[in-house]
């Protein structure tokens, strides 16, 4: 088990053996372009194949049939999709502002992959063993922003410009709760390193110490992603796609691959962060554990958004600044007392 | 150039839009979220039927009518036929006239679970879109082993019905309306009785009392707005005054109760159904009627309640094989009108709620 639970640690110290001095430069840079596609993989593969289950689960929810042709039960229908956007046009309507338009889809994907670099995937499994991590993270997920605005911006569309308005909106005030709602954590841990959070649990996960943040984190992180019920940005019914309306072809699905890169990324930090992280029964291995925890985290993302229906604008303003805001304050409170009565008794916690 | 301040600006919804149900176009003006008015531009589904209807037979006429409101197909033809029994004076056989009223409740039913379908589609509820559609589907079954079609049913004829239901009908039917208590609880569990939903709905989009009888709406729309009125019970037509229902009315005058009262009606179609299966007699399906239809010269009108609104049926005769004129009075083209009387204020995303709640189908504004 323990070898099991080591694999990519022991594989990436024998790729640094090959180097004559495995601390050198150019076995760092080896290391790093290895890290770099296996993180653009797992989140390709992810995505692509998450967007398979998202329609299986949709349909199991729903009562249809969903995709079943290709493969066992459909469940190549993926890599279909995947060779059919790689195939198609590369079209952009005229007018549009072609450099932005252009850069806006890569860019977006970029952000979310840089978001990967972060994630303790098992125990010493983490890219970059920053410690700022959590800071990290949430700094580059708010750039995502821009890109939707700048998508929606160049497309030279209506329908466009109010989807990037409502990013615009929509993300900022979510990124406030969804900030406040991980200081409590960051307080009890006195550490913004992610691999130390996740050690901090290993003996009690830190939702049942902070199960209200944990709650605030996850409805702020679906708005974040923007999926319904906080899918204003994309409001088929009323804006079309929103900044996507004109996109297609490898550019829109590069859009997609963010969208549900972010997903992820998001449940990844959620596990990291309130989960308990690669901890769990020791009859499988840690990065195992950490995958399924992440499954259960989009699941639960995936009924919400299959059994609510989209809030209007203005609600989800309110409810932002009015509802979360103050209860992620409140939360953060509260964490503050319970450290202090916890310090009446014993001296110092954390570091 | 600098622009001082904000500006207003317009876009086009529709024809080619994810919400407007067809092809209906909307030029939406907006001041960032907030509609200030809206101008419908109809007439992208016009084919032009009340002039097809000079140059065909009577007989000829009855598929395009189920082609008017292509979601409650039976109704339409069955204003048309008893406008022209009217004209003639022909008596429909008592099993024909049960058929009749079977069929057009059912078409009710489908209607309405279509919209609530798809007002919450227009709010993001897939769920509850799937679920109605999946026991819409029952209905078209129905319809299906019955007349071959599964939406224009083609299935009324000028002194009956053309020819008698499948033996498997009656207890598919039977079994339909048992499970359909369960069906609308797990409507209001899913979508009327969902807090975000709720929250989109109510006290959204008021059409007054006062608005919505001076601006002539009819039908479900009308019911919601705080009026009793349904030509079913106002000025029964074939058989409906033998049966025992209700008319419901709701006084919210909101989105939500243009949705909701569409629930009550199923519930009382179920009832219409259930004692028309009870009291269905047995016997011929098919009044003697002469083989080329020549009214006497002359002219009727004759209104029916469509599920979209009340559907009116002017027919001129001149004693020919084919109408000299044919009028269609049609609900969801009169129920067009209320879209920029009561959406100016709202957002963009309750003009496609409003939208939704009016229940227009596009083959019946355009004709």
């Amino acid at each position: 088990m323990d070898a099991l639970n080591n694999i990519f640690v022991n594989i990436a110290a024998y790729i640094r053996g090959l180097f004559a001095d495995s601390h050198s430069l150019s076995a760092d840079l080896a290391i790093n372009i290895i890290v770099f596609i296996m993180l653009f993989l797992i989140m390709v593969v992810a995505a692509l194949f998450l967007s398979l289950v998202e329609r299986k689960f949709a349909h199991w929810v729903s009562q249809r049939s969903g995709p079943n042709r290709l493969g066992p039960h459909g469940w190549f229908q993926f890599i279909a999709d995947a060779v059919k956007m790689l195939g198609k046009e590369d079209i952009y309507p005229a007018n549009v502002d072609l450099f932005l338009f252009k850069i806006a889809p890569m860019m977006l994907v970029g952000i979310t992959l840089m978001a990967y670099g972060v994630i303790p995937f098992g125990k010493g499994m983490v890219a970059i063993n920053l410690d700022l991590g959590i800071f990290y993270f949430l700094a580059v997920s708010s750039i995502s922003t821009l890109a939707l605005l700048m998508a929606g911006w160049a497309s030279n569309n209506k329908f466009s410009l109010l989807g990037g308005f409502r990013a615009v909106a929509q993300m900022i005030s979510y990124e406030i709760p969804l900030l406040f709602s991980l200081l409590g954590v960051i307080m009890i841990t006195q550490t913004f390193n992610l691999s130390s959070i996740v050690e901090a649990q290993k003996t009690i996960p830190f939702i049942f110490l902070q199960p209200l943040a944990f709650l605030i984190y996850l409805i702020a992180g679906i708005a974040e992603t923007n999926r319904a019920p906080f899918d204003q940005v994309q409001g088929e019914q009323e804006i079309v796609a929103g900044p996507f309306t004109e996109y297609s072809g490898l550019r829109w699905g590069l859009f997609m691959l963010a969208e549900y890169g972010n997903v992820v990324a998001t449940s990844a930090i959620a596990v990291s962060m309130f989960l308990g992280g690669w901890y769990g029964p020791g009859f499988l291995p840690g990065w195992l554990w950490f995958i399924l925890k992440i499954w259960l985290v989009i699941f639960i993302m995936m009924w919400v958004r299959w059994t609510f229906v989209r809030m209007r604008v203005d609600h989800l303003m309110h409810f932002a600044w009015k509802i979360l805001l103050p209860l992620s304050l409140a939360n953060i409170f509260l964490t503050g007392l319970g450290i202090y009565i916890y310090q009446l008794f014993i001296p110092r916690i954390g570091g | 150039m600098m622009i001082d301040g904000t500006q207003e600006y317009s876009v086009n919804m529709g024809p080619q839009h994810p919400s407007t149900h067809g092809v209906f176009r909307m030029v939406v003006h907006l001041d960032g979220e907030v509609v200030t008015n809206v101008e419908p531009k109809i007439g992208y589904l016009h084919r032009g039927l009340e002039k097809m209807a000079e140059s065909r037979t009577y007989n000829q006429f009855i598929p395009y009518t189920d082609r008017l409101d292509y979601l409650a197909g039976p109704h339409n033809s069955l204003g048309y036929v008893q406008a022209v029994e009217k004209l003639m004076g022909i008596e429909v056989p008592e099993r024909a006239e049960y058929l009749r009223v079977i069929f057009a409740e059912l078409g009710r039913v489908a209607s309405h679970l279509f919209m609530i379908a798809s007002g919450s589609l227009d709010i993001c509820g897939w769920t509850p879109w799937s679920y109605c559609t999946r026991d819409r589907e029952r209905i078209l079954d129905l319809f299906e082993m019955t007349a071959g079609n599964r939406m224009t049913l083609n299935y009324f004829r000028i002194g009956g019905v053309s020819h008698d239901v499948p033996d498997e009908f009656i207890p598919a039917l039977k079994s339909f309306l048992d499970d359909m208590p369960e069906m609308i609880e797990e409507y209001y569990g899913i979508f009327f009785g969902n807090e975000i939903a709720q929250s989109r709905m109510k006290s959204v989009g008021i059409l007054p009392k006062e608005l919505a009888e001076n601006l002539l709406i009819t039908g479900a729309n009308l019911r919601a707005s705080g009026v009793q009125y349904d030509v079913r019970k106002a000025e029964p037509y074939g058989i409906y005054d033998r049966f025992d229902f209700n008319v419901p009315v709701l006084y919210g005058c909101d989105t939500y109760d243009r949705h909701f009262i569409r629930l009550l009606e199923i519930q009382e179609s179920r009832k219409i159904l259930q004692q028309a299966l009870r009291d269905i007699p047995e016997g011929p399906v098919m009044a003697k009627v002469p083989k080329v239809v020549k009214p006497p010269a002359g002219k009727v009108y004759h209104r029916v309640e469509n599920p979209k609104g009340e559907m009116g049926w002017y027919i001129v005769s001149n004693g020919t094989t084919k109408p000299a004129r044919v009028r269609i009075r049609t609900g969801a083209f009169v129920n067009v009108q209320m879209l920029p009387a009561i959406v100016t204020g709202w957002k963009i995303q309750d003009l496609v709620t409003i939208f939704a709640s009016m229940d227009l189908v596009l083959g019946e504004v355009d004709k």
